[in-house]
């Protein structure tokens, strides 16, 4: 099956500086790709190149290098347009157009015929929330209000692949749990979701697979249950009945024993201790197994650890560059 | 280029212009308009209906030149400032219908505009004509409803046409719309002494600056081609090539700069 989004050394410059410009790589060599029917997660902290690669997908920008095809066509086919939604990061809209004139025009844009587009706009604004304020002028709009208006208009040609820059931004928590529940019910419809963030909760309860960007490179990407899980840390190990001075014969095996309550404790335990064993003898001890949970790294410790790793590469990189153009006699 | 692509983007910039400032420009026209009349009435008899011709085009060319500048930056440079032309071109939209749209919308606009304040300015003549006396009349250069002023309006329409384009263009290149507003009323204003330049060669003895200023000359619109106010309001016969040349001088103009826009709005990187 050909992939969604296919990126091959996408890479961007930019030129930076009035007097002296000099070139600023803001993507650097990205080969990605994301398949059919996946909610994909595009993490990294600001700054990283989520949003140039975003706009180099939607053409916004011409790359400096590499190649994208999307839905298996060149980026910028007209054709290919028609199929996939974007809502940019922090969408503006025309001040003196209402939510419903706005939806209209775009969704005229695609060719839809006149009932067809009253229905549609009708449909999707109450969908996003903004069925009462459907006549109400943008400028008009809070910041939440408007990034509904910017989820509505990139659904209005009801797409098979939805780019989403930044979703949650704006949102209050009423307002996220809303386009979470949209993001999932487009996915059970078969829609393909390339979503960027720098929320990390969001990915865990969204994404099949995501890719961490770092100072413009691909850092990590995979099945976030591979990544999350390749990190297994330990056991957490909750018990009841037995108090502190019971619990003592077994403090040499847990890494660390907290105590609760009177009555409960917690007994974190390394990765390879042996769980069955212990739960049979804390068991025999006269103890009850309230809970029993593996300790994953979380995304957001498996994120920050790739992001400091691609930074100190970077760093890296860049003074060996400034080294070798000392020695050259460049510019650093 | 599909035409009602085109046709879709030029409605909405419509329908936002006429909603933003356009009616206000309308309103201001026809209070001083009105005011100015009231002022005037008291004047020597004869020269009234002279000053309202006079000030009628001054100021629906005047007020023209501030919606196609204002709302012609805002079409393009504020739409890359704030970012709204990320979703209109992430849709089945190429970047030329986009600007020959907005272009379109503005004129489409412009044009009701004009059509408005002629309407006010020929009802404020009418009744000039109406209730000046017989002797009053008969010194009038020209009736007060003299249909040739529609000739001057028509130009002023036409140069209406190449400020828009002037605003679009800038505005497809420059970061800041601020920049695109001040870039076209300098263009504008040298416009309006672009004659001027012309002279100018005469008069100064460097070949260099009369190179440069025969350049100008030619690169810079010039604004009076299309001013027909003093031959209107006195009278005088406007011959028809004369329209003619100005117009075919305007729309070539008009096309050579919205050409430039595609290019250069078609290159650009929207970072």
């Amino acid at each position: 099956m050909l992939p969604a989004i296919q990126t091959d050394q996408l890479t961007k410059d930019f030129r930076v500086g009035f007097w002296r410009p000099r070139p600023y790589r803001a993507l650097d060599g990205l080969t990605l790709d994301v398949q059919p029917g996946e909610v994909f997660g595009f993490l990294g902290p600001n700054g990283a190149g989520k949003t140039t690669t975003l706009k180099l997908l939607m053409q916004l920008i011409y790359p400096t290098g590499g190649r994208a095809f999307i839905l298996g066509r060149p980026v910028g086919d007209l054709d290919v347009r028609r199929r996939i939604g974007y809502l940019p990061e922090n969408p503006y809209f025309y001040d003196y157009l209402t939510a419903e004139e706005l939806l209209t025009y775009f969704a005229g844009l695609f060719g839809l015929s006149g009932e067809e587009r009253r229905q549609r706009v009708s449909t999707l604004l109450d969908e996003v929330g903004l069925g009462a304020e459907r006549r109400l002028q943008l400028r008009k709009f809070s910041k939440g209000m408007v990034q509904r208006v910017g989820i509505a208009q990139a659904l209005v040609n009801r797409p098979e692949l939805l780019f989403l820059d930044e979703p949650m931004s704006g949102l209050d928590p009423l307002g996220r749990r809303d386009i979470r529940a949209l993001i999932l019910r487009l996915r059970d419809q078969g829609t393909t979701i390339f979503f960027s963030s720098h929320i990390l909760s969001d990915a865990e309860t969204l994404c099949s697979r995501v890719a961490v960007l770092a100072g413009g490179r691909l850092a990590a990407a995979g099945r976030l249950s591979e990544m999350v899980a390749y990190d297994l840390r330990g056991w957490e190990l909750v018990v009841s009945g037995l108090d502190a001075e019971r619990l003592r014969p077994f403090a040499s095996r847990a890494t660390r024993i907290t105590t609760i309550d009177a009555t409960r404790s917690t007994l974190e335990l390394p990765k390879d201790a042996p769980v069955s064993a212990l739960v049979s003898e804390l068991t025999a001890a006269g103890a009850a197994i309230v809970s029993l949970n593996p300790l994953h790294a979380t995304l957001e410790e498996f994120f920050v650890q790739k992001v400091q790793a691609a930074g100190s590469a970077r760093e890296g990189a860049i003074q060996d560059t400034r080294r070798s153009s000392r020695r050259t006699g460049g510019g650093a | 280029m599909s035409l009602r692509t085109v046709a879709r983007v030029a409605a909405a910039v419509f329908r936002e212009s006429v909603r933003d400032r356009v009616l206000y420009s309308i309103v201001a026209f026809a209070a001083l308009v009105t005011g100015a009349s009231l002022l005037i009435s008291q004047l020597t008899a004869g020269q009234d209906v002279k000053i309202i011709k006079d000030l009628g085009l001054a100021a629906m060319s005047l007020f023209g030149a501030f919606i196609a500048i204002f709302i012609g930056i805002g079409l393009v440079a504020k739409e890359v400032e704030k970012k709204s032309v990320y979703s209109l071109l992430a849709k089945p939209v190429r970047r030329s219908e986009l600007v020959i749209g907005k272009y379109a919308g503005l004129v489409l606009t412009l044009a009701i505009n004009l059509a408005v304040m002629t309407l006010v300015w020929y009802g404020v003549l009418a009744y000039y004509a109406f209730t000046a006396e017989e002797l009053v009349r008969k010194s009038w250069e020209a009736p007060a409803l003299d249909p040739r002023m529609l000739q001057a309006v028509y130009l002023i329409f036409v140069q209406l046409m190449l400020v828009t384009a002037i605003a679009v263009f800038f505005s497809t290149f420059s970061t800041s719309s601020m920049l695109s507003a001040l870039f076209t009323i300098g263009f504008f204003i040298a416009g309006q002494f672009s004659a001027d330049l012309r002279n100018f060669e005469s008069v100064v003895s460097s070949p260099v600056v009369a190179l440069i200023t025969r350049a100008l000359y030619y690169v810079l619109p010039n604004m009076a081609a299309f001013d027909l106010k003093a031959a209107v309001v006195h009278g005088r016969p406007v011959a028809g090539l004369e329209l003619a040349a100005a117009t075919g001088y305007g729309l070539l103009y008009v096309a050579a700069l919205l050409l430039a826009s595609i290019v250069i709005f078609t290159r650009r990187d929207f970072k």
